[in-house]
């Protein structure tokens, strides 16, 4: 910077914060760095101690992850040699491989009701939002906080009746309970956050498309829908997000058929206790989708964890 | 510009007639884009909400639906405020809500300024230290449980490599005294930079010119902290702790994947408590009875709250 300014720091303040923050962010990437390399940790060096910063890696925690193995005998091994690099893993350890596991299902269940339920919010909350912003509608505030409030109540709360009601629907533990339950919690936040970004798109627009004779319907599918594609995207992710890491309800609605990735990776369990590689691989599968998402989404994050009450 | 048909039609229309024709379209089209979420919104809370008013003056019990309910009254509401355990529970979640409020903002305003220090390449650091808080608590709270682990977890290593203590002699999830703290620990890593981030918002939301203000009048860097930068991220900073306030009081995953609630239940929250209650002892009438004290609770609380903030904005 050339001119003087009062407001900007010192280079050595700067040396010192940068500091201070990157010190304090290595720290925090620990367990998650952590959690990536146990994924290709040996289950010999995942448990040993001193913890083992290098190690040969393994993909053994990943063909953990995806198959089942039986113990068999070392005259049964001897006459079946392993054909492929994942069974001659599986091989080594004295076991066979029996099958796949149940990790790809959950996940993709994970996938099918986080995309349901994404689209499904952002959908609903898009025409609500419109109509919130633009129109008179009696009650408008008090139905926008009613809408909010739903946030508030404990997920175990609202639980009880939800489990009863899908019991009788016959919706529990299906894709089908699960989208409309994640729907209904998501389209809160969707329904917030577009309301600010649609407010955001000068009425002028739409008032123009109206003169040109374009009817209400499509000045808002061929005006608003476009200039607020950044705001739908970005809430889409937010919904997508918290779809994906929801537990409670996946864990008390859903045992089997529905069931996601969330309830399913704890219980992935070895011989004596929980087989931490393989705990660990799919963990990485699941989170690296939403480390992704979170740096793409960087420039609106603070919109959507706040639900639109603050933005920059 | 020239004017299109629809003018010539809407000035031939008598004003009052094309008023009425033109709200009602409107209004069709409102309700027609509000009613889905309406509905949903009433299908899958309040009509449940409702259900567990009811159901909380009852002895139902889920698993035996064949067993005939009894309406009982105000007994289950009577009997969760004069039971002991609930109590513990109640003082573990605000043992759990303090302290995580108070290491999230304590840390989480530090960052934000020596973000706002603005070195190079904050931004990306900024986004680095916010990955934690997008990842499913679930899983990364059972992921925790193994760094714990007293002889082979990475942070009893850490502390032990800092501090010289033995790792093996302590178990943060399995020692009485330390469980409390070791839900508070993994709950700040994975929040502080919510707090972080509104408070960064609130930092940036001062004009400079406030600044070169104070520095005309002489008025020192710890002057100008606490009469600048605290009172104008202090609207900011309360609304980080309503969001994470609300959230912490409901807890549930992240603590029930690190503890279960124990050890005993040193740290069974409320969400935990009820979960038991419903869903593992089927005392499904008492445990709407709970449900209901701790929803009219996280709501008196948070409205008294947003007043305050309110009051605080109009300064």
């Amino acid at each position: 910077m050339s001119s003087f300014s009062v407001t900007e720091p010192s280079i050595q303040q700067k040396w010192i914060a940068g500091t201070l923050v990157i010190g304090y962010a290595l720290i925090t990437l620990l367990p998650l760095v952590w959690i990536l390399a146990t994924g290709f940790k040996s289950s010999p060096d995942s448990i040993a101690y001193p913890p083992k910063v290098t190690f040969q890696p393994s993909l053994e925690g990943y063909v953990n992850l995806f198959t089942t193995q039986m113990r068999q005998t070392p005259q049964y091994l001897a006459e079946h040699p392993p054909g492929t690099w994942y069974e001659e893993i599986v091989h080594n350890k004295g076991m066979v491989i029996a099958g796949p596991s149940r990790f790809g299902e959950r996940f993709m269940n994970s996938v099918i009701i986080g995309f349901g339920s994404t689209f499904l919010s952002v959908f609903l909350g898009t025409l609500a939002a419109y109509a919130f912003s633009r129109y008179r509608i009696p009650l408008k505030d008090d139905l926008l906080f009613f809408i909010l409030s739903t946030r508030m109540m404990p997920p175990i709360a609202v639980a009880i009746p939800i489990f009863l009601m899908f019991r009788s629907l016959g919706l529990s533990d299906t894709h089908l309970g699960m989208i409309l339950l994640y729907t209904a919690v998501n389209l809160s936040l969707s329904v917030w956050l577009l309301k600010g970004f649609i407010d955001e798109i000068p009425r002028e627009y739409e008032e123009a498309a109206l003169i040109d004779g374009y009817t209400r319907f499509q000045a808002f599918y061929k005006v608003v829908l476009p200039q607020a594609a950044t705001g739908i995207a970005s809430t889409a992710i937010f919904c997508l997000i918290f779809s994906w890491n929801e537990y409670a309800f996946a864990v008390l609605l859903t045992s089997g058929t529905a069931q996601t990735a969330p309830p399913f990776i704890p219980t992935i369990i070895g011989v004596g206790g929980q087989d931490w590689p393989a705990v660990a691989a799919g963990a990485t599968l699941f989170l690296v989708p939403v480390m992704v998402f979170t740096i793409l989404l960087r420039k609106h994050l603070l919109r959507g964890i706040t639900f639109g009450a603050v933005r920059k | 510009m020239s004017e299109t048909v629809m003018d010539r039609v809407a000035k031939a229309t008598p004003t009052r007639v094309a008023r009425r024709i033109k709200g009602l379209s409107d209004r069709a089209i409102a309700w027609i884009f509000v009613a889905p979420t309406i509905f949903l919104l009433l299908a899958v809370n309040i009509f449940p909400l409702i259900w567990t008013i009811r159901l909380s003056f009852t002895n139902f019990k889920a698993n035996r639906p064949n067993l005939d309910v009894k309406w009982i009254g105000l007994r289950n509401y009577e009997r969760i405020l004069t039971d002991s355990d609930i109590w513990i529970t109640m003082q573990a979640t605000a043992h759990f809500v303090f302290w995580t409020l108070f290491f999230e903002v304590l840390l989480g305003f530090a960052l934000a300024w020596l973000i706002n220090r603005k070195f190079r390449g904050n931004d990306l650091w900024t986004t680095i230290i916010v990955l934690p808080m997008m990842l499913s608590p679930a899983v990364v709270g059972n992921f925790w449980t193994f760094l714990y682990q007293p002889q082979i977890g990475l942070f009893n290593y850490a502390i032990s490599f800092v501090t010289g203590i033995d790792p093996t002699s302590f178990s943060m999830i399995g020692d009485v005294a330390l469980a409390p703290w070791s839900i508070v620990i993994v709950d700040t890593w994975m929040w502080t930079p919510f707090v972080m981030l509104i408070c960064l918002a609130g930092l940036r939301s001062i004009p400079d010119t406030i600044y070169e203000a104070a520095e005309c009048d002489r008025a020192s860097a710890w002057r100008q902290f606490w009469t600048i930068t605290v009172p104008m991220v202090l609207p900011f900073l309360m609304l980080a702790v309503l969001f994470r306030g609300i959230e912490n009081f409901k807890m549930f995953d992240l603590v029930v994947q690190l503890t279960g609630g124990g050890p005993g239940s040193t740290t069974e929250l409320t969400s935990i408590n009820l979960k038991r209650e419903a869903f593992e002892k089927w005392r499904t009438g008492y445990s709407s009875a709970y449900a209901i004290i701790l929803f009219v609770t996280v709501f008196g609380l948070a409205s008294i709250y947003v007043k305050a903030l309110n009051k605080v904005k109009e300064r």
